[in-house]
């Protein structure tokens, strides 16, 4: 009796069949189907780490450390073999802007030495190549003599090419034996380190990666402004169509969606090109004459066109899903209270699709930005985005850390725009048809 | 969109202007898609309409650029059609071989997707989900990020492991690709999914396995099957993870097309665009089928 009426609560306290408290019994439910959920989707997140997380990771570290200088991995045998050990010794022994003395020349003759002997140096001459552009045989035709250089070192070196004594070199090869170095994200920024190791801008007509990002964005947002400017009369059209007309009318959107994208660049250079379809139809009718025909492709404005025509479904979907459930009575209101249908459609109409088109505009633009098929192939020079750039990085001058820098500060900006379409539309409406 | 009764004469005359304008938007879409297939059957090398195509004189085309497809590649080209010869384009035929390797690829990748895709989209539309915005997020970002990037972060990494050059870093890389649009077409089918029915199973007596494949399986099908076809598109239609981790003897048809665009380009490229647009064509109204079905099965109807 004294106990019920000291703790009442007690007392109530609800319990299931084989008296345990329901509140607890329900935690556990909750949390044994939380478990559930997760482990359902445990495997696809597993697999999306290793096929994808983990190789962007190591871009990422690709970008800040480059261990060509200092490290070279045996082709048969697989193993780590050291590089420029005296060298980077020497490096730690003196601060930045120490003249190099017989000591360094001696240790970089040595390693030049070791370097032959295990066949990494092309790796060595590439990677300071980067820095200072010329160097490459220079490594070569040294180390090629290295083994029987005699000291002093200095004038031995110096014998073979001065311009073992270019302070720019040092520099280059100090920063190259750090194991972590924001260099290549400089370089990709248009800046790079004088002799003294200050970071500087690069001559004027060796600066082309800010010129490219700057580019990527305008194209692309004028891409944008494109899709949109298409795309909203079609998706308007299709959203006050009965649904029947609608429908068969959509095909014309979702064919190209779904057509290879292959496909549809091939398409527009046969359109395009100065023999094409296109300016044969104008010299046919005379607007134009045969010998000035118009270059619409290999340059910016193919990218822009064809560009504009791929990402065009891009825009109309979203839109069209705003678009659609808008009741049309709000317009017949508007305009039985005496606003003109351009009034009723500016102030009542287009606020209401102001979703959709931030959902086109933000999926166009995302897209747009990181392209890379269309541009290389009907962009001819002047209409390469960022991404050809980082391509040719990654197969042509095999600058990969620079590649992988590029790569990171575009990946930086997608990522930004992802998480504020996040924020705005929500990844869960993305819609495919 | 109906011309109201008491429209003035000025919106009259914007009306049909905004039609015509829309008529153009719908020819810009689809004329360049649809223009390659007369031209692939152009008898000559141009990639123009030629006095005699425009004749509709029947000289003027030919079905040489499909041949082409066939013997292109081949040991023995000239020699007679008989079984031999078929065999001969089966082994050796370049656009044959490409066109085996992108179905292989494309098969295995799709089951990959489909298979991890749809059971994850089952735990993501769960409500007691824990971070679910967050791993929605990780999984939708392989459509997002640019391909470029995924196919660098590839190349350094499958370099490091040694799955460089293989069929199977490059079915592992596909089905990343294609994970997104699986999700995308599951979640969207099990929205206005009716628990009531998985409920009802459990209490008949049904163990959770039984209950998927006899109850939710059959329902979400449409779904599964559409962003299977999506998946399949995104692998058939990828060239840039190709170009960076595969061998060079692994040609895909993307791959075949994208070397012979920068090359030399020849109407056989427009032969194999018009396959595919025929393609793509097919899986276009397989999906609009699913969806419909899908709609009937759910209950949703359209409007």
């Amino acid at each position: 009796m004294s106990d019920a009426v000291s703790d009442p609560s007690r007392s109530e306290t609800l319990t299931t069949a084989d008296g345990k408290p329901l509140k607890a019994a329900l935690a556990r439910a909750q949390a044994r189907n939380r478990r559930r959920a997760f482990y359902l989707v445990l495997p696809l997140l597993l697999f999306v780490v290793v096929t994808f997380l983990i190789p962007i990771g190591q871009m990422l570290s690709m970008s800040v450390n480059n261990p060509a200088f200092y490290s070279w991995k045996d082709r048969d045998t697989g193993e780590k073999v050291p590089l420029m050990v005296d060298l980077r010794a020497w490096f730690d022994e003196n601060p930045v802007g120490t003249e190099p003395d017989e000591a360094a020349y001696a240790a970089l003759a040595a390693g030049l030495a070791h370097a032959r002997e295990t066949k990494s140096i092309g790796q060595i001459g590439t990677r300071i190549n980067y820095e200072v552009s010329g160097t490459r045989s220079m490594f070569t035709k040294s180390a090629r003599r290295a083994e029987k250089l005699e000291p002093p070192f200095k004038e031995a070196l110096l014998d073979i090419d001065e311009d073992w004594a270019d302070p720019r070199l040092w520099s280059a090869m100090r920063n190259a034996s750090k194991s972590f170095t924001v260099d290549f994200y400089l370089a990709a920024l248009d800046y790079t380190r004088d002799a003294d190791g200050n970071v500087v801008k690069v001559e004027e007509e060796r600066a082309v990666y800010i010129l490219l990002f700057k580019r990527t964005l305008v194209l692309s947002a004028f891409i944008t402004l494109l899709t949109l400017v298409l795309g909203f009369p079609i998706a308007h059209l299709l959203a006050t169509l009965p649904l029947r007309h609608s429908n068969l009318l959509m095909i014309f959107v979702l064919l190209p969606f779904w057509t290879s994208l292959l496909v549809r660049t091939t398409s527009w250079i046969v359109l395009l090109q100065s023999q094409g379809v296109i300016n044969d139809v104008w010299v046919a009718t005379g607007l134009i004459g045969d010998e000035n025909r118009l270059q619409m492709i290999y340059n910016q404005t193919g990218t822009v066109i064809a560009m504009t025509h791929i990402l065009l479904p891009f825009m109309v979907l979203p839109l069209y899903s705003v678009m659609r459930p808008i009741d049309p009575s709000y317009v017949r209101a508007a305009r039985s209270l005496g606003a003109t249908s351009w009034t009723a459609f500016r102030r009542v109409y287009l606020p209401q699709t102001v979703p959709g088109i931030g959902a086109g505009g933000l999926l166009v633009f995302i897209l747009a930005v990181g392209y890379y098929i269309t541009p290389a192939l009907v962009g001819g020079s002047s209409g390469q985005l960022i991404s050809n750039l980082i391509a040719f990085h990654m197969q042509k001058s095999l600058n990969w850390s620079l590649a992988a820098a590029l790569a990171s500060l575009l990946l930086a900006g997608v990522l930004l725009l992802y998480w504020l379409y996040d924020r705005l539309v929500g990844i869960d409406n993305l819609k495919l048809g | 969109m109906a011309l109201q009764s008491y429209a003035s004469p000025l919106e009259k005359i914007w009306h049909y202007t905004y039609l015509v304008i829309c008529a153009l938007i719908f020819l810009f879409l689809i004329a360049p898609i649809l223009i390659v297939i007369p031209l692939s059957f152009n008898a000559e090398p141009y990639f123009t309409f030629t006095e005699k195509m425009l004749a509709l004189d029947p000289t003027g085309y030919s079905t040489r650029w499909y041949d082409m497809l066939l013997t292109f590649g081949m040991t023995n080209p000239d020699a007679p059609r008989d079984s031999s010869w078929w065999a001969d384009t089966w082994a050796n035929a370049a656009w044959i071989n490409a066109a085996k390797n992108s179905v292989i690829i494309g098969f295995f990748s799709t089951i990959l997707a489909t298979v991890l895709g749809t059971v994850a989209a089952l735990g993501l539309s769960r409500p007691e989900m824990p971070f679910r915005r967050s791993i929605m997020a990780i999984l939708i970002s392989p459509m997002i990020v640019p391909i470029i990037i995924t196919a660098t972060g590839l190349f350094f990494f499958y370099s490091a492991t040694g799955l460089a050059n293989t069929y199977l870093g490059i079915v592992m890389a596909h089905a990343t690709l294609g994970i997104p649009f699986v999700i995308i077409t599951v979640t969207a089918t099990l929205v206005g999914f009716d628990h009531s029915l998985t409920r009802a199973s459990a209490s008949l007596g049904a163990d959770p396995t039984t209950t998927f494949f006899k109850i939710t399986m059959p329902l979400i099908l449409p779904g599964v099957i559409s962003g299977a076809l999506f998946a399949f598109v995104t692998s058939f239609d990828e060239v840039v993870v190709v170009l960076f981790v595969a061998a060079h003897d692994q040609q895909t048809i993307p791959r075949q097309m994208w070397n012979g665009i920068r090359e030399q380009i020849s109407p056989a490229i427009l032969s194999v665009a018009t396959i595919l647009v025929i393609v793509s064509i097919a899986l276009l109204t397989t999906v609009e089928l699913l969806r419909r079905r899908s709609e009937k099965l759910r209950g949703v109807s359209p409007g």
